[in-house]
């Protein structure tokens, strides 16, 4: 049922955009790599991690659009779920570091020893496999969201106080995780990683692999997304988003609904954290900075919330845009930003793919409606020629 | 009769012992002296304390340049000379005149701890009798954290001539703590018992705890029970500041998360920008504090006054261009303003940062405001009094305006039923607008406040932001009240959970507190009762 979910019909666009994904996945690595420097088709290798960021922006973005553009939940608190899964991948590769570390301890992350522990910490057990580690980036982020969003859509928190409360989990979070007791490497975080299932992360090609594997990861989440935004569940979801009581009136959980589409986005910002973790080298507490979650909000409305496109681009052109601006102009930035914020919301509240969508739904209506009054005309037309041929042999006589 | 015979043979003694001493003076004390450069430190230590007794005028001197490494003697020992600071010579310890033919062999008289410590002892030994009151206060306090039998004498004798009541206080203290490790009789010590107890403060508790080792038998219950009695009065010194710290935390919440309650609470706009409202405020205390000092210095103390006034109507016209130019296309779609105020929020920020750069910049306290007072074992600092009294007065001040102006009136009647107060005549767009130039402004005195007791700098704003947001949402919307109660409840919940989990994690506590408790009631503390079930 679920093969079937996935491969029904999509709208056209969105098979489009996930051939253009794939077709990244493969073109960027062989140009990195095949293609000598120099040659102008030639991907530099600083450049692979780079874009491979912006696609983890990108996921990111996506999993926000799930609860905000469709769903109506205005999260600000999707970089925690971000960080959490950046946050297990980062254990792994701890670990992965073994006696490798300033301080050659074969079982204890260099931090640990910096601060005089003894012995690993329970809940760092079993991040030395790989597959727990993958599991832990699906289990933890959606726990939590399990958790918080039970409490919350279930006593109908909803609206901007939902936002706050968004705000201060991540708020907490980012508390927490700077306390060295905690175990998580503090201030600075995790860092200095070596391997990825024995391969160097700092090699050419593991970028590469990774750069690939984040946009198949993309590719696999918008084939989801737009799944679940085109079954019948998605489309009770945009009527919890546009109104809920009417929707729980007629009988539907609207608890149950946001739950589960708040948990599934909770886990795609996951694996959107652990690979990131691996592209940018280090994970931090200022991930679970509230200003990084209103951040991914604002690529969301930009590419054009309720649109499954909208976010990747928003995200990529934001990040592309800041990428440029924080070398060009350091001091600018957080004023191009501050007046991307105004700018969206009061001119362009559908975002770029929304409002393009909605130009050319209106030019395409245009034309039916040409159409069809030209259809109209030349029938009326053809009624008056042939009735007035019924006339003329009458007037013959 | 024979009692004034005594006195008078007594005064006549005393006399002619002092004319002697006057007298004996400077060649009596130079053996002494010279007794500094011969011998190891044990040697060197009790020279000092024979100086110390000898009570000559010039021995506070002789002993301050010993401290500062400028006396010299020769290595094999002999008479003391002094550094003189110009020209590297040598003069004479007592009466500066140069000497001319001094050792080869002179080398700086060296010290080490144990020595630093006695001529520090001895030096305070001899401020108890100085004129200073403020140099007796601090030698009294210096004995009785080091108390010194031998110094005992010394000390009766200042006692006797003693008339300030503090430093009489503390001398007496410190004669109690002496009395208590010489075999004086048993009353004296329980005397000195009740005197250390009298203090009831952290000291006193450590020095009977130190007491009750080679104390006799009678006296320890005695000891026991005053320990206990400071104990208990010290536990409930310790709520009482922890109750106080709360509500100054609390008064620094209430300012910041006020102003957040009506454009949030009255009007329901998220505005992110709040802080950086905040932080404005702060900024002109900042230029009007320094345009102050630049135009007249003599009225430098009173500059918050001119600040206040200025910070509100700066901060309120910044707040009503934000109303007119941004929020008011959005109304109704509470998600978009909250983007669109964050959006304002970073270009306030970068402004400022543009302008005045990233560093702290300095707000200094008017003189009225710095320092402290004590409150039994409590320290009550003036610019945290200030602050607590400044917020309650603009918390009536908005209570009165809301419910008793025409202003309010019109406001409330709009949060009520808009299209009901326009139908009456009143200009809805004024009202919004005015409104929120009331928050902001609000927000601007905040940070009037706020420049008095933290760094004045560019993210000031972000640190108060989550916390006010936390206020207005558990003390219920649309609730003055409901603020005031929150604000206080979370600032005291969080100083009495520091002690026991750290400033961190109690935050974080609290925090998890919030969230769990919007579940519960998803209006707040003290929600607004109505019949909407949803907005």
């Amino acid at each position: 049922m679920i093969t079937q979910m996935l491969f029904s019909r999509h709208e056209k666009k969105i098979l489009w955009a996930v051939a253009l994904i794939l077709l990244a996945a493969a073109l960027v690595p062989l140009a990195n790599l095949l293609i000598p420097e120099g040659n102008f088709f030639h991907v530099p290798g600083h450049l692979v991690p780079l874009l491979g960021k912006y696609l983890c922006y990108a996921l990111l973005a996506l999993a926000l659009d799930l609860v905000w553009g469709y769903c109506g939940i205005l999260s600000l608190g999707h970089g925690a779920f971000f960080a959490l899964g950046g946050y297990a991948m980062g254990m792994y590769l701890m670990r992965q570091i073994g006696d490798r570390g300033v301080y050659a301890n074969p079982l204890l992350p260099d931090f640990m020893v910096f601060l005089n522990w003894s012995e690993l910490p329970w809940y760092w057990y079993g991040f030395n496999h790989f597959a727990f580690a993958a599991l832990m980036v699906l289990l933890v982020p959606g726990l939590l969201a399990f958790v918080f969003g039970w409490f919350a859509f279930r006593s109908r928190v909803t609206g901007v106080y939902l936002s706050i409360i968004t705000q201060a989990m991540t708020y907490a979070l980012l508390l927490a995780f700077f306390r060295n007791e905690m175990g998580f490497g503090g201030n600075n975080g995790l860092t200095d990683f070596k391997d990825i299932l024995g391969f160097n992360v700092q090699a050419g090609g593991t970028r590469a692999t990774l750069f690939a594997a984040t946009a198949v990861a993309l590719a696999l989440a918008l084939i989801l997304s737009s799944a679940i935004v085109r079954s019948k569940y998605g489309k009770v979801l945009v009527g919890v988003r546009d109104a809920e009581s009417r929707t729980r009136f007629l009988g539907y959980r609207v608890e149950n609904m946001k739950l589960f589409i708040f948990t599934v986005s909770a886990m795609m910002a996951g694996i959107a954290g652990a690979l990131y973790v691996p592209q940018v080298g280090i994970i931090n507490p200022g991930e679970f900075a509230p200003a990084n979650s209103i951040e991914v909000v604002i690529w969301t409305a930009v590419g054009g919330r309720g649109t499954l496109i909208g976010p990747i681009i928003g995200a990529v052109l934001v990040n592309f845009g800041k990428s440029i601006f924080t070398a060009a102009f350091p001091e600018f930035w957080l004023f191009a930003l501050g007046a991307l914020f105004v700018a969206t919301t009061l001119f362009l509240p559908r975002g770029v793919v929304g409002t393009v969508q909605q130009h050319l739904a209106t030019r395409k209506e245009q034309k039916k409606a040409d159409a069809a009054e030209r259809a109209y005309r030349d029938k009326a037309a053809a009624s008056a020629e042939s009735r007035l041929a019924s006339l003329e042999p009458q007037a013959a006589e | 009769m024979y009692r004034a015979l005594q006195t008078f043979l007594v005064a006549l003694c005393l006399l002619v012992s002092c004319l002697a001493t006057g007298l004996r003076a400077q060649e009596d004390i130079r053996p002494l002296v010279d007794a500094l450069g011969t011998g190891g430190f044990p040697q060197k230590i009790e020279a000092v304390k024979a100086l110390a007794a000898s009570g000559d005028a010039k021995v506070a001197e002789i002993l301050q340049n010993l401290s500062e490494g400028k006396l010299y003697a020769p290595k094999t020992g002999g008479s003391v000379y002094l550094a003189a600071p110009t020209d590297g010579a040598y003069v004479d310890v007592l009466t500066g005149a140069p000497v001319a033919d001094v050792p080869g062999n002179l080398a700086r008289i060296k010290l080490n701890n144990g020595l630093r410590g006695a001529i520090g002892a001895a030096l305070s030994q001899l401020t108890l009798l100085s004129p200073d009151r403020a140099a007796r206060l601090a030698a009294s306090q210096d004995l009785l954290k080091d108390a010194d039998p031998d110094n005992l004498d010394l000390l009766n004798a200042a006692l006797a001539q003693e008339k300030d009541a503090e430093v009489k206080a503390t001398m007496e203290a410190a004669r109690a703590v002496i009395l208590l490790k010489t075999d004086a009789s048993a009353e004296d010590k329980k005397a000195a018992i009740d005197t250390i107890a009298a203090r009831g403060n952290r000291d006193a508790l450590t020095i009977l705890t130190g007491a009750m080792e080679n104390a006799p038998e009678e006296l320890k219950p005695a000891i026991e029970q005053n320990i206990a009695s400071i104990e208990t009065s010290l536990a409930i010194w310790d709520v009482t500041q922890n109750v106080w710290y709360g509500l100054s935390l609390g008064s620094v919440l209430l300012l910041a998360a006020i102003g957040l309650a009506i454009t949030f609470g009255v009007m329901g706009i998220i505005n992110m920008a709040h802080g950086e409202m905040v932080m404005l405020g702060a900024y002109t205390t900042y230029v009007v504090q320094q345009t102050l000092h630049a135009v007249a210095p003599q009225m430098s103390d009173y500059s918050l006054a001119f600040a206040v006034p200025a910070a509100f109507l700066f901060t309120g016209l910044v707040g009503i261009g934000i109303e007119r130019s941004v929020i008011r296309w959005l109304y109704g779609r509470p998600l978009e303003t909250l983007l669109a105020t964050w959006g304002i929020s970073l270009i306030l920020q970068q402004s400022i940062r543009t302008i005045f750069g990233p560093t702290n910049r300095q707000v200094d306290n008017p003189s009225w405001m710095s320092g402290a007072f004590d409150v039994g074992g409590l320290a009550i600092t003036y610019n945290r009094m200030w602050i607590i009294v400044f917020s309650l007065g603009v918390f009536v001040a908005l209570l009165l305006l809301l419910k008793r102006s025409k202003f309010g009136l019109q406001m409330r009647a709009v949060t009520q039923n808009r299209r009901m107060a326009s139908s009456m005549g009143i200009r809805t767009p004024w009202v919004d607008a005015l409104t929120f130039g009331l928050g902001s402004g609000i927000a601007g005195m905040a940070g009037v406040a706020l420049s008095q007791i933290d760094n004045v700098s560019p993210n000031l704003g972000q640190n108060y932001i989550i916390d006010s947001f936390m206020v207005v949402v558990f003390g219920g919307v649309g609730n003055l009240w409901g603020t005031l109660v929150g604000a206080l409840t979370l600032g005291i919940a969080n100083k009495f959970l520091e002690p026991y989990a750290g400033a961190v994690l109690g935050k974080i506590l609290i925090l998890i507190f919030i969230i769990l408790f919007i579940q519960r009631r998803p209006r707040g503390l003290f929600a607004l009762k109505g019949r909407a079930i949803e907005q």
